[in-house]
């Protein structure tokens, strides 16, 4: 299978401030990637870019043979890329089923006019989509949960939701941004259950941002490590633990000690 | 080309461009510390007119015999005083229950001020204008070039620099002032640093108003009629300057007062020539408005503010 | 709302429209005029939640599209003359109803017009443009002498009564509700809630905002329309932006985001503006007053569902 996400030399510039630069790497079919780096890496920017929040300064990100920089991030998404957010990014107002089913809105096929005059079309259409979002959230054990506002979850559950609306736009590859941020080690084995079940489930590959290496290292077929916005090494988890690029960029923490 | 008239329409402008400037101040000096519209500010202005206009009203007979030059200033300064107290009146009263609330509760609540500044003061002053008296003798001044300026203008061009400097001393000279500068660069920190913010933020509407008041008593001298509803324009058109001149930044807030003041001046002077009616001198600063805010968000002198993802 | 519930409805307002025009001559003429005030609140406070309330874009600007409804179509009938005032009730109603479409469909052009450049912009600068946007359509009536300059048009025929007020009313409530409960719809509040994860779930924002502004413009332009149609006569100070504020304190009051909210505090607050019509001056002190205590004690409105939306974090 040929590469699912592909970045060539992308770089990405504030100002004066480089925040990502010439980054080349890509993530193929059904794959999980990880990408680490300490704090100010680059790593959320590259998502950003990936993503369409931001257009790189230069250099290409492509999804199959589609180019992606410079669209916007909506058509991003429809193109079969979703993403969660670092600091998690839910429809507050909106019920547990609200939220997924505002990742339904790009695949309706009848939309302002058939919502206004209500035929059967309509709800032939609504009726669908309610069962797929039930049978959505019945996989992630989430159903009791449907009519609750999103903003009353618990923490975890939050987290979990976020994965299930990306889940929603029918993506060929995830983007988590730091899944495992502020759990606790039972929470954690869970989420690397989870993340290796979705990634079969639907077929999908998966690029993980994450600081826990714990997760990374169980997670991930392959590793890209990023230093002030640079790669800086690429291999499989056993490599990367070894590399010393890597362990002195972590001061020699973490990555040993995982 | 006519110079003569060029330069008349210059002296105006910048006249003109001076309130605008002054008004422009309070608007981003609040939005720095609080990052909201103060849209009440332009209420505080009007009631600066109308300070003047009673205090020099209750003062007339003590000021037999004194010279113009001190009557006007005592006027000036008594009202720059009440309107300072006003101004940390509001923000006590109305804004610092809604700290950390959403920009728009705030600006809402900026609006009800307004309103009910504007029309608590129809209720107490009525809704006819009423005639602002002369401070001083005023003769009208021979230019050089062929144009020519009134003692009025030459007074509020003169302490509207002073009143500058002044702001610019407090801002980077004194305490309050780093203070000041250290709110609106990073709220968190300056607390952490032990910045007494709620005091930092009293003094910021304190001399906000102050400047609001100063511009008052200039608008009314200029134009010497004064109603509650006159704040209105002038003070969005000084939101506007703010906004051309980067919001959040002094100097960017004087020199987008000037600029729109010139801007509006010289439209209307020359609107037979552009083929914009003079009618139309309102629109001026909301179309430029609408242009700053497509082309250049950040202003002539601001900084762009990126939202963190 | 499920559609048979919803065709109930629109047919249920829409019927008992007719019922109150047909009982009008039995109604005393202060009881039509304030029923009829009613009815234009609630057109323009619920086409306005639509875009402040439910898509949390904040207009100041709704007097503006007003003002472009009520001067549209107050140019189509006094333009077909006999036709609109003559003695035939169906060719007359025709082309008021012509006139009220033209109308609306001119404001929601100018909403086009406001709401694809305000895409950039966020929150208060919003708020201050789409102003900025009300007084520039206001300056340019005043100085436009084909439609009467600050004078005003004059003689506008007397065409608004109950069942266009009420049935148009109902339309724009069937509308933004049933925009609002559809999948569809529910983009409108993920875009208030969040723009970037909404486009992170492929809706284009633009699109909702710009379809907000350009709904919410074509109502308040029929608004516009009754109004003039009404009252007989228009000027540009009659939209100014006091009369965007009325609106947009209906809103507020009626909580941002909630259709029967806002429907009962347009009636209120018209209700209200009767009863304080002898104490003139206290009117906007009572309403600024109000304002400001409701964001201080309860943000959401009377009897709203809007969150409170935290600080953004920099």
């Amino acid at each position: 299978m040929s590469a699912s996400l592909l970045l060539d030399q992308v770089t990405m510039r504030f100002g004066g401030l480089v925040a990502v630069s010439g980054l080349d790497f890509i993530v193929n079919h059904g794959e999980m990637v990880g990408l680490i780096g300490p704090n100010g890496a680059g790593k959320t920017t590259v998502f950003n870019v990936i993503t369409g929040v931001y257009k790189p300064t230069s250099g290409t990100v492509s999804l199959g043979d589609r180019v992606l920089n410079g669209l916007p991030a909506h058509r991003i998404t429809r193109h079969g890329i979703a993403r969660t957010f670092q600091n998690i990014r839910l429809f507050g107002s909106l019920s547990v089923f609200d939220n997924v089913r505002c990742a339904m809105i790009p695949g309706l096929r009848h939309g302002v006019t058939s919502a206004l005059t209500r035929g059967p079309a309509h709800s032939r259409e609504e009726s669908r989509l309610r069962g797929e979002i039930l049978e959505l959230l019945a996989i992630f054990d989430m159903s009791g949960a449907a009519d609750s506002p999103a903003e009353g979850l618990a923490y975890g559950d939050r987290r979990r939701l976020e994965i299930v609306r990306a889940l929603a736009t029918r993506p060929r590859l995830l983007l988590l941004d730091e899944p495992a941020a502020g759990m606790n080690p039972t929470e954690k084995s869970q989420l690397i259950e989870l993340i290796r079940f979705i990634q079969k489930k639907f077929d999908i590959a998966v690029l993980l941002v994450e600081h826990d290496m714990k997760v990374v290292m169980g997670v991930c077929q392959r590793i890209v490590v990023l230093d002030y916005g640079k790669k800086i090494a690429e291999g499989t988890p056993e490599e990367i633990r070894r590399n010393p690029l890597v362990i002195e960029a972590y001061l020699g923490g973490e990555v040993a000690d995982a | 080309m006519d110079w003569g008239n060029f330069a008349q329409q210059l002296v105006n402008g910048l006249s003109l461009g001076a309130i605008y400037a002054l008004i422009a101040l309070g608007y981003t000096m609040v939005y720095g510390v609080l990052r909201f519209i103060n849209f009440a500010h332009g209420d505080v202005f009007m009631i600066g007119a109308f300070a003047g206009l009673y205090i020099n009203r209750w003062l007339k007979p003590f000021f037999t015999g004194l010279p113009e030059a001190l009557s006007t200033a005592v006027v000036l300064l008594l009202s720059m005083g009440a309107c300072a107290c006003l101004g940390v009146l509001i923000e006590k009263l109305a804004y610092k229950p809604l700290r950390n609330r959403s920009r728009l509760t705030v600006l809402i609540t900026a609006i009800g001020v307004s309103l009910f500044l504007s029309y608590s003061a129809q209720l107490i002053f009525g809704a006819a204008p009423k005639g602002f008296p002369n401070l001083f003798n005023s003769t009208t001044h021979d230019l050089p070039g062929g144009a020519s300026a009134t003692t009025e203008q030459f007074v509020v061009l003169g302490v509207t620099v002073l009143l500058l400097a002044a702001l610019r001393w407090i801002v980077l000279g004194t305490r309050m002032g780093l203070a000041m500068r250290a709110l609106s660069n990073n709220p968190a920190a300056a607390s952490l640093m032990g910045v007494n913010t709620d005091a930092v933020i009293s003094f910021t509407f304190a001399l906000g108003s102050a400047l609001a008041a100063a511009a008052g008593i200039f608008f009314a001298m200029l134009y010497q009629a004064i109603d509650p509803f006159m704040g209105i324009l002038p003070g969005i058109k000084a939101f506007v300057a703010a906004v051309l001149g980067g919001i959040g930044s002094l100097p960017g807030a004087a020199l987008g007062g000037v600029l729109i003041g010139l801007i509006e001046t010289l439209v209307v002077g020359y609107s037979q020539d552009i083929g914009i009616p003079s009618g139309y001198r309102d629109a001026v600063a909301f179309v430029l408005l609408i242009l700053i805010l497509l082309f250049k968000p950040a202003g002539l002198l601001g900084k762009s503010e990126r939202e963190k993802v | 709302m499920r559609p048979a519930l919803s065709h109930l409805l629109l047919l249920g307002g829409l019927g008992l429209s007719a019922v109150l025009q047909i009982v009008s001559p039995q109604l005393d003429d202060y009881a039509v005029n304030i029923l009829i005030l009613a009815g234009i609140n609630i057109i323009l406070a619920v086409s306005l939640n639509l875009v402040n309330g439910h898509t949390g874009q904040f207009s100041l600007g709704h007097a503006g599209f007003m003002a472009a409804g009520a001067y549209a179509s107050s140019l189509v009938t006094l333009a077909s003359g006999p036709l609109a005032s003559g003695g035939d009730p169906v060719v007359k109603n025709a082309v008021f109803l012509g006139a009220l479409l033209a109308g609306g469909g001119f404001a929601a052009l100018c909403g086009f017009l406001v709401g694809v450049p305000s895409l950039r912009l966020r929150g208060d600068y919003l708020a201050i443009v789409t102003l900025g946007f009300g007084e520039i359509i206001r300056v340019v009536l005043q100085n436009t002498d084909a439609v009467g300059g600050a004078r005003g048009l004059e003689g506008i025929p007397a065409l608004t009564n109950l069942f266009w007020t009420f049935g148009i009313a109902t339309v724009t409530i069937y509308t933004v509700a049933c925009l609002v409960n559809s999948t569809y719809g529910r983009g409108f509040i993920a875009v208030r809630d969040d723009e970037i994860a909404a486009e992170a779930m492929g809706i284009s924002t633009t699109r909702y905002k710009v379809s907000a502004f350009v709904v919410g413009a074509f109502f308040a332009g029929l608004a516009g329309g009754l109004f003039a149609h009404y009252i007989s006569f228009i000027a540009p100070e009659t939209f100014n932006f006091l009369k965007s504020v009325d609106v947009v304190v209906m809103v507020i009051l009626g909580g941002m985001g909630s259709t029967p909210g806002v429907v009962a505090a347009a009636i209120l607050l018209t209700l209200l503006n009767e009863i304080l019509r002898d104490f003139e001056q206290y009117r906007m002190i009572v309403f600024s007053l109000l304002l400001i205590i409701l964001m201080i004690a309860r943000p959401q409105g009377l009897l709203g569902n809007f969150r409170k939306k935290r600080k953004g974090t920099s």
